[in-house]
C-alpha cells in the first residue's frame, strides 16, 4: 500500500520537473503574477537579453502603486514611472496587463482568483509574500524574491526545497462577529511571527470548511505573518462553486474533467504532518494587535500588556513596541482613540469584507476619517450594485478605487507620523503605513466598529439586532 | 555574483527581534533603480531620531563599515522585497547572524551572496554578550560553518544547497538551462490537462 500523503505532498509531486540529488526540486510554475515591483526582475532579464519563457502563463497587474483617486494626472512622477515601466515590460513581452482602467484591475491576489487564473492544483508564484492567499483554492502558492521572479520569467520553473507540513485544525462554530482574520491573528499570537517558518500550513477542521472562499483567502493570506510561506485549504464544493464560470476557468467538458482531478486534492485521513496545532473556534474572540509585529495581538477585551510580566525574550520587544505605539501598559485596549481607519488590501478587501464592515456602519456615522478601497474593480462594481458604497459614504468615509493603497502606502495613501489607524490589513510593522504610523490590525467589522466609536472597540455589541 | 569561502570584517549588534523588511527598507524607496545603490536606504528610519537625524547611538551609524550583523530572532520577516537584501549588500554587509530568518528573505539573501547564518538561541546570547559593549572583528567560514566574533566561535546552520551556492556564486538560470529537455517534456505532458493552461474564454467573449 502506498504511504498516506498530505495535500502538500500531492501538489508538490504534481509539479516536479526534476528532483535534485541535493533534496531540492525544480518545479513547474502554472501561473506567474507580476506587478510594478517586479521591475528589478525584468531588468535582470533585459541584462541577459532573455525573453519571457511563457507569456501565456504570466500576468501583469497594476496594484502596488495604483492611485486610488483615478481622476486627473498622477501627481507623483516616481509613481507614474513605476506603472509605465510595468506597461513597457508587459508590452515588450506580450503579457496580459490588468491596467488602471481595466474593469478587471485590482490587487493581484484578488484578481487571480476572481479571473479563474488561480485554480485548485496549480503552482502559483508572485514577487509578493501574500501570494500564499491563492492556497485557499488548494493551490501551491508562495511569494518569491526578484532573483526568483527573473528565474521564473526566464524558465517557468523554480527551485525549491520542500517545506515541512504543519496542519492547523480549527473545529467548532465561530461566534458572531468573529472572522477568519481573528483565527489567523489567534494562531500567530500563539505560535509567534516565526512560528510556521520552514512550513507549509494546511488549514483544516469544521470552522475552516464553513468559511467562504473569501474567509479562506484571508486565512491563507496571513500565513506569511506567522512565518509560513504557503497556506492551503483542500478544495471542496465551496471552492468549485466559486470557480465555476470564472473567465479563465475550464468550462464545458473540461469542467467535468477538472472536477474529478480537484476532488483528489486533499490530505489522506492518516497522513502524517510534521506538526499539528488545534484551535477551538468557540474560544476565539475579536482580536486587535497592540504592537509592531502581528504576533503582538490580543482579544479586544484584554489590557495593554505589561512588559514586566512577559518573559525576558519578549519584554524588550514589547517595551519598544509600546513606546512606538504610544500605549500605556495595564490600560484596556478597548477605548484607545484612533485617528483614522482603513478598509481594504489583499487580506480583507473582498466583497464579504466590505459587507461585514457595512453591516456595522449602516445607519451610523464614523467619528474619524477613513478610506475604503475595494480589492478590485469587480469588487467595487459589486459593492456599488449592493449599495455598500452609499453606506460607507453616508457614514463619512471615502470610497475610492482599488489597489494596495494604505496597506503599504506606495501609492501615497499614507498614515501620518504618530497617527493611529485601525486597519484591515496584514502588517503592523513600524512605518508600514507611513513613517511613524501606528497600525492596529483587525477584521473589517472591527475596523468599522473603530470608525463608529472613534476608538478600538468590540464589534459584538454593535452587531446586536442586525442581520449578518 | 562571485562566490566566497571566508569573509572577515567588523561585527556589530542589532539587539532587536523581528527586524522586518519594512524596517530594513521603507517602501517609499523601492522605486529606485538598483544602479543607484540601495545602501543609503538600509534601516533608514530605524537609525534616525524623530528629527530625521542619524541617531549617534545606533550601532550602524557609529560603525557604517560593519560587514557582520548579529540580530534577534525572525530577521527579515515580512515582504518578499529583495530590496531589503540589496540595502544590506550595498551597505557592505556580508553576514547576518540570527536565531531565525524569514523564509523568503533568507532565499533572497543567498541569491545575492549574503549569508543568513542561523545560530542557536544560546549562541546568539553569547554573541550578544561579546558585542554588548562595542564592536569586534569577526569572520564567517562557509567551509567549516563557523562564525567567529572576537574569541568566540559558534556553529551556524545553513541549507547545504545554499552553502554550495554561496561558495560557487552560482546563478540558477544557468543551472536550470541544463534541464531544458526535462522542462520541455514536462510541458508536453501537462499541455492537454484541463486547467493547466488558462482557458481563453475571457479573450473570446
Amino acid at each position: 500500500m502506498n504511504a498516506p500523503l498530505t495535500l502538500l505532498d500531492r501538489l508538490w509531486s504534481l509539479h516536479e520537473v526534476h528532483q535534485g540529488e541535493d533534496g531540492t526540486s525544480l518545479l513547474w510554475v502554472d501561473r506567474h503574477l507580476v506587478h510594478e515591483g517586479s521591475h528589478h526582475a525584468f531588468a535582470k532579464l533585459a541584462e541577459r537579453g532573455l525573453p519571457v519563457a511563457e507569456p501565456g502563463l504570466t500576468f501583469a497587474v497594476v496594484d502596488h502603486y495604483a492611485p486610488t483617486r483615478r481622476t486627473g494626472p498622477m501627481a507623483d512622477p516616481a509613481i507614474a514611472r513605476m506603472i509605465d515601466t510595468l506597461r513597457g515590460n508587459a508590452t515588450r513581452h506580450g503579457l496580459r496587463l490588468f491596467d488602471l482602467e481595466d474593469p478587471d484591475q485590482g490587487i493581484v491576489h484578488v484578481v487571480g482568483p476572481e479571473q479563474g487564473l488561480t485554480l485548485p492544483g496549480l503552482l502559483i508564484t508572485c514577487g509578493d509574500s501574500h501570494t500564499s492567499t491563492h492556497g485557499a483554492f488548494g493551490a501551491l502558492a508562495f511569494g518569491i524574491g526578484a532573483t526568483e521572479v527573473a528565474h521564473v520569467l526566464a524558465t517557468q520553473t523554480i527551485w525549491q526545497r520542500k517545506p515541512q507540513a504543519l496542519r492547523i485544525t480549527v473545529d467548532g462554530d465561530l461566534p458572531p462577529g468573529v472572522s477568519a482574520k481573528d483565527i489567523a491573528l489567534n494562531w500567530i499570537a500563539r505560535l509567534g511571527a516565526d512560528g510556521a517558518q520552514g512550513h507549509a500550513v494546511e488549514y483544516a477542521g469544521s470552522a475552516v470548511r464553513n468559511l467562504s472562499m473569501e474567509g479562506r483567502m484571508t486565512l491563507c493570506n496571513l500565513t506569511i505573518e506567522g512565518g509560513g510561506r504557503m497556506g492551503m485549504v483542500a478544495p471542496d464544493d465551496t471552492t468549485f462553486a466559486y470557480m465555476r464560470g470564472r473567465p479563465h476557468a475550464p468550462h464545458g467538458d473540461d469542467w467535468q474533467r477538472v472536477l474529478d482531478n480537484w476532488r483528489n486534492l486533499a490530505s489522506d485521513a492518516d497522513a502524517r504532518f510534521d506538526r499539528d496545532v488545534a484551535l477551538s473556534a468557540e474560544q476565539i474572540a475579536p482580536i486587535v494587535t497592540w504592537g509592531t509585529s502581528p504576533e503582538q495581538a490580543l482579544p479586544i477585551d484584554a489590557l495593554v500588556p505589561d512588559p514586566e510580566g512577559l518573559p525576558p525574550a519578549k519584554a524588550q520587544a514589547a517595551r519598544a513596541a509600546l513606546d512606538y505605539m504610544g500605549l500605556v501598559p495595564g490600560r484596556p485596549l478597548a477605548g484607545t482613540p484612533v485617528d483614522q481607519i482603513f478598509i481594504g488590501s489583499c487580506t480583507n478587501g473582498r466583497i464579504e469584507d466590505l459587507r461585514a464592515a457595512a453591516a456595522v456602519l449602516a445607519g451610523r456615522k464614523a467619528r474619524v476619517p477613513g478610506l475604503v478601497s475595494p480589492g478590485s474593480a469587480r469588487v467595487k462594481a459589486q459593492a456599488e450594485q449592493e449599495g455598500l458604497d452609499r453606506i460607507f459614504v453616508e457614514a463619512g468615509l471615502e470610497w475610492v478605487a482599488s489597489g494596495c493603497s494604505m496597506c503599504v502606502g506606495m501609492n501615497g495613501d499614507l498614515v501620518e507620523a504618530g497617527k493611529r489607524c485601525a486597519s484591515s490589513t496584514n502588517r503592523n510593522f513600524r512605518g508600514r503605513q507611513g513613517k511613524g504610523a501606528r497600525t492596529h490590525l483587525m477584521s473589517p467589522a472591527m475596523v468599522a466598529a473603530a470608525a463608529v466609536t472613534g476608538t478600538l472597540s468590540d464589534v459584538r455589541p454593535l452587531l446586536k439586532g442586525r442581520a449578518l | 555574483m562571485a562566490g566566497w569561502t571566508v569573509t572577515r570584517g567588523k561585527a556589530v549588534l542589532l539587539p532587536m527581534a523581528n527586524i522586518d523588511t519594512d524596517q530594513l527598507i521603507p517602501a517609499r524607496f523601492m522605486s529606485t533603480p538598483r544602479t543607484q545603490g540601495y545602501g543609503r536606504f538600509l534601516l533608514h528610519d530605524v537609525r534616525r531620531n524623530a528629527r530625521g537625524e542619524p541617531a549617534p547611538d545606533f550601532p550602524l551609524n557609529a560603525h557604517p563599515d560593519a560587514t557582520i550583523l548579529v540580530a534577534g530572532r525572525n530577521f527579515g520577516s515580512g515582504s518578499s522585497r529583495e530590496a531589503a537584501v540589496y540595502a544590506l549588500v550595498d551597505a557592505g554587509v556580508r553576514v547576518v547572524a540570527a536565531p531565525s530568518f524569514g523564509d523568503i528573505f533568507a532565499g533572497n539573501a543567498v541569491n545575492n551572496g549574503l549569508l543568513p547564518a542561523r545560530v542557536a538561541e544560546a549562541d546568539a546570547a553569547l554573541l550578544t554578550k561579546v558585542l554588548s559593549t562595542g564592536t569586534a572583528q569577526g569572520a564567517a567560514d562557509l567551509g567549516a560553518r563557523l562564525l567567529t566574533i572576537a574569541d568566540l566561535s559558534v556553529p551556524f546552520e545553513l541549507d547545504e544547497v545554499w552553502r554550495t551556492k554561496l561558495l560557487n556564486g552560482w546563478d540558477d538560470i544557468d543551472l536550470t538551462r541544463q534541464h531544458s529537455t526535462e522542462i520541455a517534456a514536462y510541458r508536453a505532458r501537462i499541455q492537454s490537462d484541463p486547467g493547466r493552461f488558462p482557458d481563453d474564454n475571457a479573450v473570446r467573449s
